[in-house]
């Protein structure tokens, strides 16, 4: 099936007149087989042309063999719905009908998913105004009946976090249905990255998602020096590699200690606060920003590692690993935890590959899919990380995930101290080759981010299409949710922690 | 007439707050942190007292009686329980029926004044509320038919009267039967750990917070007050049971069981700190647990 697809590999950039274009037909058969052959799609979105037909572009990804399909197609202003046989695209299907107002056809809930006016002026594919566009106003899936209740919470969380609604379809505490509505966040971020680069561009990506800093501009730095071809030195993609391991530590043991605070149990809840600090003080030792700001920069990164900082950086890695092995192990061996971590909010291997989750919540579901891995990139193509699985599904596996995944982010950055590679931090970046696309993937600390962009003659971005995990895997905490207890749900999303910003874009 | 009478009543009403304040510390202490104050309730007490309460306009009367009828229950079934060896100011033969049900009276309140805000989350809290404590309450009256049927008594000041303490040599495996019981029951009714955690903010987790939400200032400060109480009368019962202390001297045997107290708050702290919070599914089961152990008490009594 690859006759009629460019095939190409993790932030390769092409000529962008190799892509092919299919008919709509031919799009819809090339996804829905590839997806049963095991492929995955990675991103699908449409773009304008200019004209009065719009490009829809697909983006399949061969997780064995780390290979990257792209192929188009163009649509005016519906087609039919891929969404029915292959549930993977069904996220994606409503964001192309709201971005751009085309219809796709049996779509079998086609709703609205930021709640934004469309890009295209008077194409809206729920004909409203666009005064009448009111965040997550509109139909929620319900279920019928005398002792059915409905439960409304948020968008104002009870936490300090972010905003988002959430309805339940309950009957007594058991929880038949969860539906989850967002778009508090958008900023209209990628309508801003179009004609770029410009110098507002890396600290847009930084604050795509803001605790997902390091992840995102990787990827689009990477894209980056792609398209300018510049060698990036091997001392500078380890550092990059640091600092993204440094943001899954951080992140990750922030998680571990929400995890036991949710089911209330202390101590780890207290001690896996402090540990976060000592990562995210990590960072800031590294380059000044405990979030990574800054760090990296088009061609590699800002500041170097001399070797007295490599000592007092050992140091305390070693001493935060002590102190996090302590508060993990405390926590996953307690009895009362694995009482309310076991079987609570179970999305199975099934579900995990049909719905498309990437990232911990697929690993933790057995899925083997880490792009450090699949499509190897910067460090990663000389340094290979194991695979972090569990089978299954529910709250525990998610914990033990991230636990398997500190320990082996705190291997790789122990052993890239002990033999850093020599180099320059920085490469000079020449201007980018005009009329070329490329698909960027990194693995962001909650799984796989993809940027895909086409400059155009001059060498700007035509367009920039970002997705980020969160994308794929708020779908999976709505089926985690199902036969569930409504008080579960707390932990339930904790385990999946998922971006509302990198959602909302 | 005697004013040592009003000294278990004077105890619950000043220091009651202290023992959520020692809890805390408690947990603070597991949890490497240095804590709030010991006095923290104090002052947020005094603070809800001087702020205005604010009212939503889909709510009645019923909503403001809540927090006063709740206090008020809370004070008087202070009244009914001795502290140390130190009779209190009512003392009736079965008194204990009017105290279990004086707490139930302070829950239906709390429970009508959250439905009558209308909201599905209080709804929510207020269902699990009366779903467990209906559990609780047998497993509470079959330990006190227990006692009953020991010291063939049946009034606090009677059971826990000079004598009680000899009882832990006679029967002593009922006695701990009995006081694991009490401990379940003081678990649950006053919203702790394993049962339910009274630090969380998530409302779809909430037992006891999520139905008192709506309340503010002054209100809020009374069901704040009332729970403290609650906690103080229901802790004061497990400790004269658990802990019998008798010295001979009235004086002594209350400062005996003041300290008791605080030993109790260290005791729920820690608890509190080494443990996880149940699945909601499993709490009935602990609470059928608690009924079981005070049947079994009840008959060892019954040889």
């Amino acid at each position: 099936m690859n006759l009629h697809s460019l095939s190409l590999r993790n932030s390769q950039s092409c000529s962008y007149k190799d892509v092919p274009v299919v008919s709509i037909e031919e799009l819809k058969g090339t996804i829905v087989s590839c997806v049963q052959e095991g492929k995955r799609l990675l991103a699908f979105f449409a773009q304008s042309t200019g004209e009065k037909e719009m490009q829809l572009y697909a983006v399949l990804g061969n997780d064995k063999l780390g290979t990257l399909s792209l192929l188009s197609a163009k649509v005016e202003n519906s087609y039919p719905s891929i969404t029915d046989q292959c549930a993977q695209a069904h996220w994606f299907e409503r964001e192309i009908a709201e971005n751009w107002g085309i219809s796709p056809k049996n779509h079998p809930w086609l709703k609205p998913i930021r709640f934004i006016p469309s890009y295209r002026e008077g194409q809206d594919a729920w004909n409203r105004s666009k005064e009448n566009i009111l965040p997550c106003v509109g139909d929620y899936y319900q279920v019928q009946g005398e002792e059915i209740h409905e439960v409304a919470v948020g968008p104002v969380h009870a936490g300090v976090i972010e905003p988002g609604h959430f309805r339940f379809q309950c009957h007594g505490e058991w929880v038949y249905h969860l539906e989850i509505s967002l778009g508090y966040q958008h900023r209209g971020i990628e309508k801003e990255l179009k004609g770029g680069p410009t110098k507002r561009t890396l600290p847009y990506m930084e604050t795509m998602a803001g605790d997902t800093s390091i992840g995102h501009s990787h990827a689009y730095l990477q894209m980056l020096e792609s398209l300018a071809n510049c060698q990036v030195s091997q001392r500078a993609q380890a550092l990059r590699g640091i600092a993204l391991e440094l943001e899954r530590l951080a992140n990750h043991t922030g998680d571990l200690g929400a995890l036991a605070n949710d089911v209330g149990f202390l101590p780890t809840a207290n001690y896996c606060g402090r540990i976060r600090g000592d990562f995210l003080n990590m960072s800031a030792l590294l380059c000044g920003s405990r979030f990574g700001r800054n760090f990296l920069k088009p061609g590699g990164v800002a500041f170097d590692l001399e070797d007295s900082r490599i000592k007092e950086f050992q140091t305390k890695l070693e001493n935060a690993k002590k102190d996090v092995t302590v508060a993990a192990e405390l926590l996953l061996d307690s009895p009362s935890v694995l009482a309310r971590f076991e079987d609570t909010g179970v999305v199975s291997k099934e579900t995990a590959r049909e719905l498309g989750l990437v990232g911990v919540a697929a690993r933790a579901s057995g899925l083997s899919q880490d792009i450090r891995k699949d499509y190897p990139f910067g460090i990663f193509s000389s340094f290979s990380i194991p695979v972090a699985i569990y089978k299954k599904g529910d709250v525990f596996a998610r914990a033990y995930v991230r636990w398997i995944e500190i320990q082996n982010s705190i291997a790789f950055i122990q052993s890239m101290l002990i033999s850093m590679p020599k180099g320059k931090t920085q490469m000079p970046l020449s201007s980018l080759a005009p009329d070329k696309i490329v698909v960027s993937l990194t693995e962001g600390w909650r799984g796989e981010i993809c940027h895909v962009a086409k400059t155009d003659e001059k060498g700007q971005f035509s367009w920039y299409k970002v997705c980020d995990p969160s994308f794929h895997n708020w779908m999976g905490l709505s089926m985690a949710l199902r036969n569930q207890q409504i008080s579960d749900f707390p932990l339930c999303n904790k385990s999946f922690n998922l971006s509302y910003c990198g959602h909302d874009l | 007439m005697n004013v040592n009478f009003f000294i278990p009543t004077l105890f619950a009403v000043v220091f009651a707050p202290l023992i959520l304040g020692i809890i805390n510390r408690t947990k603070a202490f597991f949890g490497g942190r240095c804590g709030q104050p010991l006095l923290q309730l104090y002052y947020d007490l005094f603070k809800l007292l001087r702020k205005g309460a604010t009212y939503s306009k889909t709510t009645t009367y019923i909503f403001r009686l809540g927090p006063m009828v709740g206090l008020v229950c809370a004070l008087l079934a202070t009244t009914l329980v001795p502290f140390g060896s130190q009779r209190p100011f009512i003392s009736f033969s079965g008194d204990i029926l009017l105290f279990a049900y004086l707490l139930g009276l302070m829950r239906f309140f709390t429970v009508i004044a959250a439905l009558d805000t209308g909201s599905s989350f209080e709804g929510m809290g207020a269902a699990r509320e009366v779903h467990f404590s209906a559990l609780a309450e047998v497993a509470f009256f079959l330990g006190l038919i227990s006692l009953v049927k020991i010291t063939s008594f049946a009034s606090f000041s009677e059971i826990y009267s000079t004598s009680f303490a000899n009882l832990w040599d006679m029967k002593s495996i009922e006695m701990i039967l009995i006081g694991s019981s009490f401990l379940i029951v003081l678990l649950t009714e006053n919203a702790r750990i394993p049962v339910d955690d009274p630090n969380t903010h998530l409302e779809l987790t909430m037992i006891h917070e999520v139905m008192v939400l709506d309340h503010s200032g002054p209100d809020f400060a009374f069901i704040l007050y009332g729970s403290a109480l609650k906690l103080w009368v229901l802790g004061s019962v497990f400790v004269q049971t658990f802990w019998p202390i008798r010295s001979g001297c009235v004086y002594l045997d209350v400062l005996f069981a003041f300290l008791s107290m605080i030993v109790l708050g260290v005791i729920i702290g820690i608890v509190e700190s080494t443990m996880a919070r149940l699945r909601l599914l499993r709490v009935p089961q602990l609470l059928v647990a608690g009924a079981a152990l005070s049947t079994v008490a009840l008959v060892l009594t019954m040889r």
